[in-house]
C-alpha cells in the first residue's frame, strides 16, 4: 500500500474539487462507480463555444488512488477539445501516477467517469441542436 | 501538555510494544541462562526449566487454570486454534462428527473449520446478531448428537465484542460438549475465567499484551472433563506430548512476565483505556455526522473503537491521518478487495464497511494522543466529505439506497 510521491501530492492536495451546476446546457457530468464497491466517482466538464473544456470539477469517494485519478483527469481535461478528451486512457492516468496494478480499477472509473460527462454534455446539446459532428 | 511522538500507535489490536518489565527478564534467558528446558541433567537445562515453570504459573493465574500443567506453550495463536480443533477433532472423532464456530472468528480458526470440512467433518456457523454477540440459543440449537465441540471468541478483533461465553460455557457443560476460545483479545482487558465459564480449550497468545511475538498458549483442560487432543506436531514429545518442538524460552518468560502483569493491572489498565476510548468517541461522534459505532457499547473491549464514517472511504482516511496508525475495514486495505467480512456479518452495508475505521487503544495511548488524533480525525473527515460526492448528494436530501449504481 505504499503510495507514489504523484498519488500523496494529489491526495493531500486534490485539483478542481468542486461542484459545477449540473443543469447548465453547457455542463456535462459523469456519475460512475458504486458506494457499495467503495467507489464514486463524479465528474464534471463546463464545454466553452469552441467546443473546448473550460472547467473541469470532480468529487470522488474511494481510496487516494481514486482521489489522485479523479484529480488529475480533471488538469489534464481542462483547455482539451471533446474529440482530444475522449481520447484519454486510463493507461495514462495509471502511468503518470505509477498506480500499482491492485489500483488499476481506479483509473478505469476515472476513464469511464471522462467518458460518460462527455456523454452527457452530448446528449444535452443533441436536444438542442443536431450533433456538430453528424 | 505532553509532547507527542510520530507517528501514534492506536492499532493494539494487531499487535502491542513490549512493555519493558517483560524485555528486562527475557534478556538473560537469551545469554547466560539460554539452556534447552528439556536438558535434565545439568544446571543450564534446570535453570530454563524452572523460569518456564514460573511462566506457566502466571499464564495459569491469569486465565483461572487450576493447574500449570493446563497449559501448553506454543508458537502463538494461530498454532493455538489450529491444534485445539484439530487436535480435538482428530481425538474425538469416534464421538462425533460435528463442530460448532461463529462466522466472525479469526481466519485462523475459520480456515481450520474449512480444513476440517474438507476432512469430512462438518461445521455449523453460526451468525451474530445486529450487537455482534452470537445468540446463546443458536448456539444450544445447534448443537446435536455428532456435535464434539463448539469455538466462540471471547472477543472479536476487529469490533472488539465480547461474546456471552459464560451463559455458552453454561449449555456446553450441560450437553457434554466441549467448549474452545479464541482468547487471544480478550485475555487480560476483560474478565475471563476457564473456570467460571466453563472453558475446556483456550488459545492465548504473548504479543497482544505487551509480550514478545512468536509465542503464545492453549489451555487444555485437564479435569472435570479431562480433554485429549491429538498432537499435530511430532517430535521429542514436548509438552507432555501435546506439542513438540524446544521451548522458546526467552519469549515464555517474557510471556509469563506479560501475564503477571495483566493480572495485576488489567483491570485498573481496562479502566483508563475505557475513559480514553469514550474520550474519542465522544468527541468524534458530537463535532462529526453520520458517525456509526459498529457492535454493540455495552459488550465491548475498553480499547476498541470500530467506527464508520459515513461517505468517507476508509483507506483514503488512513492516508489522511498517515501520522496516526489504525486499521480499516475497507477492501482497499485487503488483500481480498472484499469489505471485512465481520462488519459484513454485522449488517453493516457494504458502503459503511468500506468507511470503516478501527481505533485500538492500548497501556501507551495517552490523553494527548487521543485529543490530537481525535482533532485530526474530525478536521480529515471533514475534508473528506468536501470532496465527496455522496455527501453533498446526501446533504442534498437525495437518498444514496434509491441510485442507481453502476456496479463493477
Amino acid at each position: 500500500m505504499a503510495y507514489s510521491d504523484k498519488v500523496i501530492q494529489h491526495t493531500e492536495n486534490p485539483k478542481n474539487v468542486g461542484t459545477l451546476d449540473k443543469e447548465d446546457p453547457n455542463v456535462g457530468t459523469g456519475l460512475v462507480g458504486a458506494p457499495a464497491c467503495g467507489d464514486v466517482m463524479r465528474l464534471q466538464i463546463k464545454v466553452g463555444d469552441g467546443g473546448v473544456i473550460e472547467d473541469a470539477k470532480f468529487k470522488t469517494f474511494g481510496c487516494g488512488s481514486a482521489i489522485a485519478s479523479s484529480s488529475l483527469a480533471t488538469e489534464w481535461l481542462r483547455g482539451k477539445t471533446l474529440d482530444q478528451a475522449e481520447a484519454i486512457k486510463n493507461s495514462d492516468i495509471v502511468e503518470e501516477l505509477d498506480l500499482p496494478p491492485v489500483k488499476i480499477h481506479c483509473s478505469v472509473l476515472a476513464e469511464d467517469a471522462i467518458k460518460s460527462a462527455i456523454a452527457d454534455y452530448r446528449q444535452k446539446q443533441g436536444k438542442k441542436q443536431a450533433d456538430n459532428k453528424a | 501538555m505532553t509532547s507527542l511522538k510520530f507517528p501514534i500507535f492506536m492499532d493494539y489490536h494487531s499487535t502491542t510494544p513490549v512493555d519493558r518489565r517483560v524485555l528486562d527478564e527475557m534478556i538473560p534467558y537469551f545469554t547466560e541462562k539460554f539452556g534447552n528446558a528439556a536438558s535434565r541433567n545439568h544446571a543450564f537445562g534446570w535453570s530454563a526449566e524452572e523460569a518456564v515453570d514460573q511462566a506457566r504459573e502466571r499464564v495459569a493465574k491469569l486465565i483461572g487454570a487450576q493447574s500449570e500443567k493446563e497449559i501448553v506453550f506454543t508458537s502463538g495463536a494461530s498454532e493455538s486454534n489450529n491444534l485445539a480443533l484439530k487436535g480435538v477433532a482428530e481425538f474425538y472423532k469416534e464421538k462425533g462428527n460435528h463442530i460448532i464456530t461463529t462466522v466472525i472468528e479469526h481466519k485462523a480458526v475459520l480456515d481450520t473449520c474449512k480444513r476440517l470440512e474438507s476432512e469430512g467433518f462438518e461445521v455449523t456457523y453460526l451468525p451474530i446478531e445486529a450487537d455482534g454477540r452470537v445468540s446463546v440459543e443458536k448456539v444450544a440449537n445447534a448443537i446435536t448428537d455428532k456435535t464434539i465441540l463448539v469455538s466462540v471468541m471471547l472477543a472479536n478483533n476487529e469490533i472488539g465484542t465480547v461474546q456471552p461465553l459464560a451463559e455458552i460455557g453454561k449449555i456446553t457443560r450441560e450437553r457434554g460438549v466441549l467448549l474452545h476460545t479464541d482468547a487471544v483479545q480478550g485475555v487480560g482487558k476483560t474478565a475471563f475465567d476457564v473456570q467460571a465459564m466453563n472453558v475446556d480449550l483456550a488459545s492465548i497468545t504473548a504479543h497482544k499484551m505487551y509480550g514478545p511475538k512468536g509465542v503464545g498458549a492453549l489451555y487444555v483442560r485437564r479435569q472435570k472433563p479431562r480433554v485429549r487432543i491429538a498432537a499435530q506436531m511430532d517430535g521429542g514429545g514436548h509438552e507432555r506430548g501435546m506439542r513438540s518442538g524446544t521451548l522458546n524460552v526467552p519469549g515464555i518468560v517474557g510471556f509469563g512476565k506479560a501475564c503477571e502483569i495483566m493480572t495485576n493491572e488489567g483491570v485498573e489498565e481496562a479502566k483508563k483505556l475505557l475513559a480514553l476510548r469514550e474520550r474519542l468517541r465522544t468527541r468524534l461522534m458530537s463535532e462529526l455526522d453520520e458517525v456509526h459505532v459498529n457492535g454493540s457499547m455495552e459488550h465491548r473491549l475498553a480499547g476498541n473503537l470500530n467506527v464508520s464514517f459515513a461517505f468517507v472511504e476508509g483507506e483514503a482516511m488512513m492516508m489522511a491521518i498517515k501520522d496516526v496508525a489504525v486499521s480499516s475495514g475497507s477492501a482497499c486495505t485487503s488483500a481480498s478487495l472484499e469489505p471485512s467480512y465481520v462488519l459484513r456479518a454485522l449488517g453493516v452495508g457494504d458502503e459503511l464497511a468500506h468507511s470503516s475505521i478501527r481505533f485500538g487503544l492500548g497501556r501507551f495511548t495517552t490523553e494527548a494522543e487521543v485529543d490530537y488524533v481525535a482533532e485530526l480525525v474530525i478536521r480529515k473527515v471533514r475534508h473528506l466529505r468536501d470532496m465527496s460526492p455522496l455527501y453533498e448528494m446526501h446533504k442534498e436530501g437525495i437518498d444514496l439506497t434509491k441510485v442507481e449504481w453502476a456496479h463493477h
